[in-house]
């Protein structure tokens, strides 16, 4: 590359490099997140296997709830910004986070999944003794080295580093400034999800050839948001969020390029939302996953995707939001349909869920159609409040799931669900509660969330989305009652469902969805507070 | 419709009610939820493993206790808005903020009044009867506990229905007692049809929900509030459209409920649930919901001369088209069923007159209350003597055999045809004058709908109760116990005395602060439309004697029938059209998905299966497994997307 090129890149007078000023109080939650990895890996090189597995919970719990602390202490010490929009924080780090209102929510939420995630993860009293992961992901399946290494109990306490890379990059995936600080998130959070999806320790070939599918389909994805990425700065010539807002509002050069560029960003960022025709992946692959890793994934990628989905639109692309709103409103209606419909089909737990958990896709895309800021429900806080809800319930559910078994392990055929009620009317209550969130029946967090984001998009204008919203969820409706029928009314097949009984672990885990559940239905005041306060995004 | 048009003029002075917050008695309003709601929790949840813990042996006096207290409890709050002044007698509780953003906010509040206090009387009193009654009809069914735990959750969804302060609330008792009610519709889940018929009422009343749902939609992007009062005063000052729009979503909403044309395919299927069941939520409670949505929307109503047609011509339509299928019809309880649609059709019918009609609706809604859950329980004791035999050709000659059956079953029939001095002869008296002053073809349905009623109703007393007997060889006919019989006398009583609500007009002022009031004048004195209503109910309740008294009744239904019978036994051919026009498209629609999705499909949920069928084969498989497949379809719409993008910029 020649000098001047260079120049032209760097501005026209060279200057002196500054050394960067970070300030490390407010992004002190990603570095514990990050640091409490790092130990996690040192821990698997030099403590005994004896003690590798308590002490990796041990690591990954600390890291996690000193983190949510110190998140609620930087959320409270964020100053109000009163511009064009109201909001809280902003950029931080030479600009390349923005610690704003809706950063630090999601933050939380992501340190409360993952939290959850990590208790289910840690289970080791359903497989007699054993944790849902395979004991050496290097043996073939079925093969004596595997049975050797069973034997032996070796265990793949990886896991829990892994996870909290995941979860780092998940929480600097919602709070990225620029375009490549994102793209770099994106890969922290995907590539050690891409590995735990293949450690099933049950149906080892389903599971790592999900894992496959979920990487080729992954970095096919990543190249379309890299591609989008560079189209963006050849348009705006910066990837900084805020100098591409610039550009856009001031329309300087080719339009085209502008536009492709944000369809392919977008392409990147449905297909980790789970939208449809970016789905397809779905099913397969939460069916694929150790139950666990479905559970942390499923609500975490959807939440730090949605979150980076709507920073990247509102505050990059928010002058050009004709331009991209109808793809949105036409990609969310056939998302929404799609997964309600589809749904109705499944005779398998968790592709069913999979399928719940497209169609939810869908209605989040509805929140995105509402206003950025206001008085009434905006985007952002129906959004916000719409993750919490749905990841809760659907951390439950799957938590359930990994209770329901028979010999094989987990039974996820959903005929051999029938009559669980009888079994285990707890369990069967619970995972009632959380069909019933999924469905938006009153009372649950999910009537509250369908609520605020078809509100939302009635600010905006969106009317015909939320009126397609509501005859999906009619559909889906029909579907989740079905399923409770059938677990509560219907003979059971043979001897019915087996519930094995979990450590204290998981029943926490279920406790607490089923609480936050019925919680956010009943008094969703607080939280609905929380996200409005949490203002617009800050550039 | 001119006369119509004055309405509007008149009709504005009920917005005037401004709520006074609550003290004394009605501070304690909101156990008339919580008691019944306690109760269904306990039945429900407590003691779940236990197959004869003491739940299951006293579980149905606690469900019947509970109905009691909660029924106390409305008495006294009754008495005590008796004793208020008219102007503080709509008394609002706010118990705690459901939620609120920015300046949106629901509150759970208890909204008490007139109106509401009608409504909470006849569900807690007819249901506590019918609790009583179920302790007899239900005593040797194994699941019991269950079932009156379902009965209580319905009686708390139903009050949270009727003292909501905000349609918001209001939704979550709709949905609640549409819960109860598939519920209970399905309670022998064991028989197929139970099973299907509780699936339709619940879809069914799906498309209804819809409506009301968005009709909650709009009037939160209009007026920024769903607080039932507050849109009632802002919908004035918003335009004709806005109105008529949440009239017709409110009126959709409240088909669906009432199983009014074009949603009342479910009611008759719903006579697979328990007697009780039929008598308590499908005659005289839930389905009566749309009736006083309307009533409770009185102030959009009132906006709108579209909506309002649109409600009379409903009850038109299905206060004919019941009666058709109530004379039609062998089983009595799907008689009894044809004959709720009728009824609730004249409801509908006078609540879409506006204020002239609206105490009318609520007044004959009472005495119908009474008379058909009067006579739905006579019908299950009936059964009960019959071995559950349904078919009325079955029966004859029982009056003998069953005398205090017969005798309350007879109070009921003479109420509910408009024999005069009976309650039903005041309220229907009443809807058709009102309609008749209105306009001059919906009183004539109401005339005509009157006569047939008196035939159909005399063909199920005819059938039952006399005539020649002709029962199966091991049938042994007699009375029902006390505990069954009891509740039968009560509701007889009131079926006779229910018409003195009318008298010097005290439930059309009860409820005029919150409907408003109006009075057309007849071109003719009211004692003419009387005389001639009572000669049509003496032709048609005569041609059902000579047809079936004289007559012998063959032991099956014949097929030799004329055309009109055979449409009335296949309930006006009412889930034809729902298959050709909703269930056919749906069914390809999910067959093609279910190819779309070609791993790990072996048949619907609860065994189904036989989805896939060959005409289907040629269907593309998307979900196929292959990642080659995936990364194409991701091409694909990526592709979709850029073009898509860039053909608005282009454009």
């Amino acid at each position: 590359m020649s000098a001047v090129s260079v120049q032209a890149i760097v501005g026209a007078a060279p200057s002196p490099i500054e050394a960067p000023d970070v300030d490390y109080a407010t992004i002190s939650p990603l570095l514990i997140i990050l640091g409490a990895a790092v130990l996690g890996v040192l821990v698997e090189a030099f403590v005994p296997r004896a003690y590798r597995f308590v002490t990796q919970i041990a690591v990954a719990v600390v890291g996690v709830v000193a983190a949510f602390v110190a998140t609620v202490v930087v959320g409270a010490g964020l100053d109000t910004v009163d511009g064009e929009v109201t909001g809280r924080g902003g950029p931080t780090a030479m600009g390349s986070l923005s610690v704003d209102g809706p950063a630090v929510v999601t933050w939380a939420m992501l340190l409360f999944f993952g939290l959850l995630g990590v208790l289910l993860f840690a289970e080791r009293r359903l497989d007699g003794g054993l944790s849902a992961f395979t004991s050496q992901a290097s043996t073939p399946p079925g093969s004596a080295d595997e049975r050797h290494a069973t034997r032996l109990r070796i265990e793949h306490s990886e896991v829990f580093p892994l996870a909290m890379f995941a979860l780092g990059g998940m929480m600097f995936f919602a709070s990225a400034n620029d375009l490549l600080g994102m793209f770099v998130a994106l890969e922290v959070l995907s590539l050690p999800l891409y590995l735990m999806c293949g450690l099933a320790r049950r149906r080892r070939l389903l599971s790592q050839e999900a894992a496959m599918k979920y990487f080729l389909l992954g970095a096919f994805s990543s190249a379309f948001f890299l591609y989008g990425i560079a189209m963006v700065y050849g348009y705006a010539g910066s990837f900084g969020l805020a100098e591409i807002s610039t550009a856009v509002s001031s329309q300087i050069g080719g339009q085209n390029l502008l536009l492709a560029g944000m369809a392919l960003i977008l392409v990147g960022l449905l297909f980790k939302v789970a939208a449809v025709p970016f789905h397809a992946w779905t099913p397969d692959v939460y069916q694929g996953a150790p139950t666990p890793v479905t559970a942390f994934m499923a609500a975490g990628t959807k939440a730090a995707a949605f979150v980076a989905m709507l920073r990247i639109f509102f505050v990059a692309f928010g002058g050009a939001r004709w331009d991209w709103a109808p793809a949105v409103w036409a990609i969310a209606i056939i998302t929404m349909l799609f997964g309600a419909i589809a749904s109705i089909a499944q005779t398998d737990v968790k592709r069913m869920l999979a399928y719940s958990s497209i169609a939810h896709a869908g209605f989040l895309l509805v929140g995105m159609a509402g206003l950025t800021s206001g008085d009434g429900v905006t985007s952002v806080s129906a959004v916000l409040f719409y993750l919490v809800a749905y990841g809760a319930a659907a951390i439950g559910a799957f938590a359930v799931v990994t209770l329901v078994r028979d010999a094989g392990g987990e039974t996820t055929h959903l005929g051999r669900w029938a009559g669980l009620g009888k079994e285990s009317p707890v369990l069967a209550v619970a995972f009632t509660i959380f069909l019933l969130s999924f469905a938006g029946i009153p009372l649950t967090g999910g009537f509250i969330s369908k609520w605020s984001v078809f509100a939302a998009a009635w600010d905006g204008g969106a009317w015909p989305l939320v009126v397609v919203g509501v005859v999906a969820s009619a559909l889906a409706l029909f579907f989740y009652i079905r399923v409770v029928v059938l677990l509560f009314f219907a003979p059971p097949q043979g001897d019915g469902p087996t519930v094995a009984v979990p450590s204290p672990l998981t029943w926490s885990v279920v406790a607490i969805t089923v609480a936050v559940t019925i919680v956010l239905g009943v008094l969703p005041g607080p939280l609905l507070d929380l996200v409005q306060q949490a203002g617009a995004f800050v550039r | 419709m001119t006369s119509m048009s004055s309405i509007v003029l008149a009709a504005s002075e009920h917005a005037d009610v401004v709520p006074v917050a609550a003290d004394g008695v009605f501070s304690w309003m909101w156990l008339l939820v919580a008691i019944p709601a306690v109760s269904a929790a306990i039945l429900l949840i407590g003691d779940g493993a236990g197959d004869h813990g003491p739940l299951d042996r006293f579980g149905h006096l606690l469900g019947t206790a509970a109905a009691i207290a909660s029924f106390v409890v409305g008495v006294v709050g009754f008495v005590a808005l008796l004793g208020q002044d008219v102007a503080e007698r709509a008394v609002t509780q706010d118990l705690w903020t459901w939620m609120q953003v920015g300046g949106f906010d629901v509150t759970m509040s208890v909204y008490y009044d007139q109106l509401s206090a009608l409504f909470v009387l006849l569900i807690t009193g007819v249901g506590s009867l019918i609790h009583v009654y179920s302790i007899g009809y239900m005593a040797h069914d194994p699941r019991k506990r269950r079932f009156f735990g379902f009965l209580n959750l319905f009686i708390a969804a139903m009050l949270v229905l009727v003292l909501a302060g905000d349609y918001l609330v209001l939704f979550l008792g709709w949905e609640g007692v549409g819960l109860a009610s598939y519920l209970l519709i399905g309670f022998w889940q064991e028989k197929r049809s139970a099973a299907v018929a509780a699936k339709k009422a619940f879809i069914v009343n799906r498309v209804g929900d819809l409506g009301l749902a968005l009709g909650i939609m709009l009037m939160f992007a209009q007026f920024g509030t769903t607080n039932i009062h507050e849109v009632g005063l802002n919908v004035t000052n918003a335009s004709q459209s806005v109105a008529t729009a949440l009239g017709l979503l409110l009126l959709l909403g409240a088909c669906g409920k009432s199983a009014q044309v074009p949603l009342q395919s479910w009611l008759l299927d719903a006579m697979e649930g328990p007697t009780p069941v039929s008598a308590l939520i499908h005659a005289a409670t839930m389905v009566t919901a749309g009736v006083y949505l309307v009533v409770r929307s009185a102030a959009i109503y009132d906006l709108s001369e579209v909506a309002r047609t649109a409600v009379v011509i409903v009850g038109c339509v299905t206060l004919l088209f019941g009666a058709w299928i109530g004379c039609a019809k062998d089983d009595i309880k799907k008689a009894l069923a044809g004959s709720t649609m009728s009824q609730i059709g004249y409801m509908m019918l006078a609540a879409g007159l506006g204020p002239a009609g609206y105490a009318f609706a609520i007044f004959h809604l009472i005495t119908h209350g009474f008379f058909k859950a009067n006579m739905f329980l006579g019908a299950g004791s009936v059964m009960h003597g019959m071995n559950d035999d349904v078919d009325m050709r079955h029966y004859g000659a029982l009056r003998k055999l069953m005398p205090l059956t017969f005798i309350t079953f007879a109070m009921g029939y003479l109420a509910i045809i408009g024999f005069p001095g009976f309650s039903g002869f005041f309220s229907k008296d009443r809807i058709i004058e009102s309609a008749f002053a209105t306009n001059f073809w919906a009183g004539l349905a109401a005339l005509l709908g009157a006569g047939v009623t008196a035939f159909y109703m005399t063909r199920v007393m005819i059938l039952t109760f006399f005539g020649e007997r002709r029962w199966r060889e091991d049938v042994h006919p007699h009375e029902s116990p006390k505990i069954m019989t009891v509740p039968l006398i009560v509701l007889a009583a009131l079926s006779v005395v229910g018409g003195a609500l009318t008298f010097s007009d005290w439930i059309e002022d009860w409820l005029t602060p919150v409907t408003g009031s109006e009075h057309h004048e007849l071109g003719v004195p009211a004692w003419v439309i009387t005389l001639i209503i009572v000669a049509v109910v003496a032709v048609g309740a005569s041609l059902a004697y000579v047809l079936f008294a004289r007559r012998d009744v063959p032991d099956t239904a014949p097929q030799q029938v004329s055309v009109f019978t055979r449409a009335g036994r296949a309930d006006l051919y009412g889930d034809a059209v729902n298959e050709a026009v909703f269930m056919r498209p749906g069914q390809y629609l999910t067959r093609s998905l279910v190819y779309v999705d070609g791993t790990g499909i072996d048949g619907a949920v609860t065994g189904t299966a036989e989805l896939v069928g060959d005409g289907a084969r040629g269907l593309r498989r998307l979900q196929t497994g292959f990642v080659r497949t995936y990364a194409a379809e991701i091409f694909g719409g990526a592709l979709v997307l850029v073009l898509a993008l860039l053909a608005v910029n282009l454009a």
